[in-house]
């Protein structure tokens, strides 16, 4: 696994047990206990997750969001400074590149925060349509280390090592400040359904900061969390993940994320004509989401059936629900057969596909 | 380090056999096994009465991360199924050696072959 890249908490994962795979050329603890226990853990009290291999890319200069507007889907010129905004990067046909956060720290000043496994594409994609705008970007990606703090006991154990005012920050929002020491952007977002906290800061701040908040927040029942939770978690809240219910074939409007497409006439992004035509005349696929009532789990590319037994699409992302201990999953449909029974084949039976409007849990919110 | 009990017989595969010594045997999966699965989250097995041949899939564990087919260790005909598997499958997790065995055998006469030792086992796991 030599070639693979590592975060600066690598040998901390290792030396807690942290099971470490391959992540989209991160070696990555998938987890560290058990999957099923770290995510019931998030649910139940908090977990800590190591999301260093995120990428971080600064965009400046006067026409920084015109420049956003132009790449993104989402209303950028709505951000205020501290606010966050969650927004599909669409190509040209519609086609989803990535999904990403945007940060406003001031006027012309923003910083994305986007998928691992897309930082070099993002960039080059980015950096080829920066040309006609006067804007700079800069990676941060190596000198930005994660972590995500996220469960219904968050703020309480991170108010015990901050002196800001996490009572004043709502959901989306973030402020500088020092955790444990520590400076950090603290932004109140995370990708499980729940409160939760993601805190940017130095990379040779990371072992530091990662065992200060454990032993903060041991009392509270906070346990280290690893990518295998992270994803059951957000699939049980109905959150898309690039590479499965987002991708370059799947544009946010078949994903069900049309709050996510903005299309102002007067500052067309670059997916205007594209997703606007999508938008109107409705997607020939769409992402559905769906539980089975039983134990196996409907693994990504199994084929979907109709009524008939014709295949109707494929199954995008599946895994066991711990909180409903039945198995749950994603699937792109034809939009024609959106509303009719849908089963899979597992080893010779045939399971069939209850739909399913997410998140599967209630969502809580900071 | 996984646990290997020095008193079973382990296959290649990663199944083990308790030999009764009245012609019956346990079968289940090994903690090597049952840890590199991660958490297991549904077992499928055949009904009491199948036959089984030795080396022949006799059901499938699956975990989070992938599903992984049973073989027969020894050949036989089932006589129980541990049915506690079925709504905790978690026991393989917990206890892979006991609560956690899946098929209670009667063998077919023909002496076991290729089973490893618990030091052989431990050497192929290694």
């Amino acid at each position: 696994m030599s070639a693979l890249q590592r975060t600066p908490l690598r040998d901390f994962h290792a030396a807690r047990g942290g099971r470490l795979v391959d992540f989209a050329g991160w070696e990555m603890p998938v987890q560290y206990r058990s999957i099923l226990e770290e995510h019931k853990a998030v649910r139940r009290a908090a977990g800590l997750f190591d999301v260093s291999h995120m990428g971080e890319v600064e965009v400046k200069g006067p026409q920084a969001l015109e420049f956003l507007e132009h790449l993104v889907t989402n209303e950028v010129a709505r951000l205020q400074p501290g606010r966050v905004l969650y927004t599909p990067m669409c190509a040209e046909d519609g086609g989803t590149l990535d999904d990403l956060l945007i940060y406003l720290r001031a006027p012309g000043d923003y910083l994305l925060c986007i998928n691992a496994g897309n930082i070099a594409a993002d960039l080059a994609w980015m950096a080829r349509r920066a040309a006609d705008f006067a804007v700079t970007l800069t990676d941060r990606s190596a000198d930005t280390a994660l972590l995500a703090l996220q469960g219904p006991a968050s703020a309480a154990i991170l108010q015990t090592l901050t002196g800001a005012k996490l009572g004043l920050l709502v959901n989306y929002s973030f402020c500088e400040g020092t955790v444990a020491g520590v400076r950090c952007l603290i932004s109140r977002t995370g990708y499980t359904g729940e409160d939760g906290f993601e805190l940017y800061h130095a990379p040779d701040d990371a072992v530091a900061l990662a065992e200060a908040l454990l032993a903060a927040g041991a009392p509270h029942g906070l346990e280290l969390a690893g990518l295998g939770a992270r994803d059951s978690l957000r699939l049980e809240a109905g959150f898309p993940l690039h590479g499965h219910e987002l991708s370059p074939s799947i544009s946010p409007i078949a994903a069900g994320l049309g709050w996510t497409v903005k299309l102002a006439k007067d500052r067309p992004c670059l997916a205007h004509t594209a997703l606007a035509r999508e938008k109107a005349e409705g997607p020939a696929r769409r992402v559905v989401f769906f539980r089975t009532g039983d134990r196996r789990i409907v693994r990504a590319d199994t084929p979907v059936k109709g009524p008939d037994g014709a295949p109707v699409g494929r199954v995008l992302s599946g895994t066991l629900s711990p909180l409903l201990n039945e198995a749950i999953g994603s699937a792109l449909i034809d939009t024609a057969a959106v509303h009719v029974p849908l089963a899979v084949d597992i080893r010779g039976v045939d399971i069939t596909l209850l739909p399913v409007r997410p998140p599967f849990v209630p969502l809580r919110r900071g | 380090m996984s646990h290997i009990p020095a008193d079973l017989h382990f296959a290649k595969s990663h199944e083990w056999v308790r030999l009764a010594g009245d012609g019956t045997a346990l079968v289940g999966i090994t903690d090597y096994a049952q840890s590199s699965l991660g958490d297991i989250t549904f077992v499928q097995l055949p009904k009491a009465g199948a036959t089984l041949a030795a080396g022949a899939v006799f059901g499938v564990v699956e975990s989070v991360k992938a599903a992984s087919d049973l073989y027969a260790p020894v050949a036989g005909t089932v006589l129980e199924v541990n049915a506690g598997l079925d709504a905790a499958p978690e026991l393989l997790n917990r206890d892979s050696y006991g609560a956690g065995w899946m098929l209670k055998l009667r063998l077919d006469g023909t002496a076991p072959a290729g089973l490893l030792d618990a030091e052989a086992y431990a050497r192929h796991v290694g």
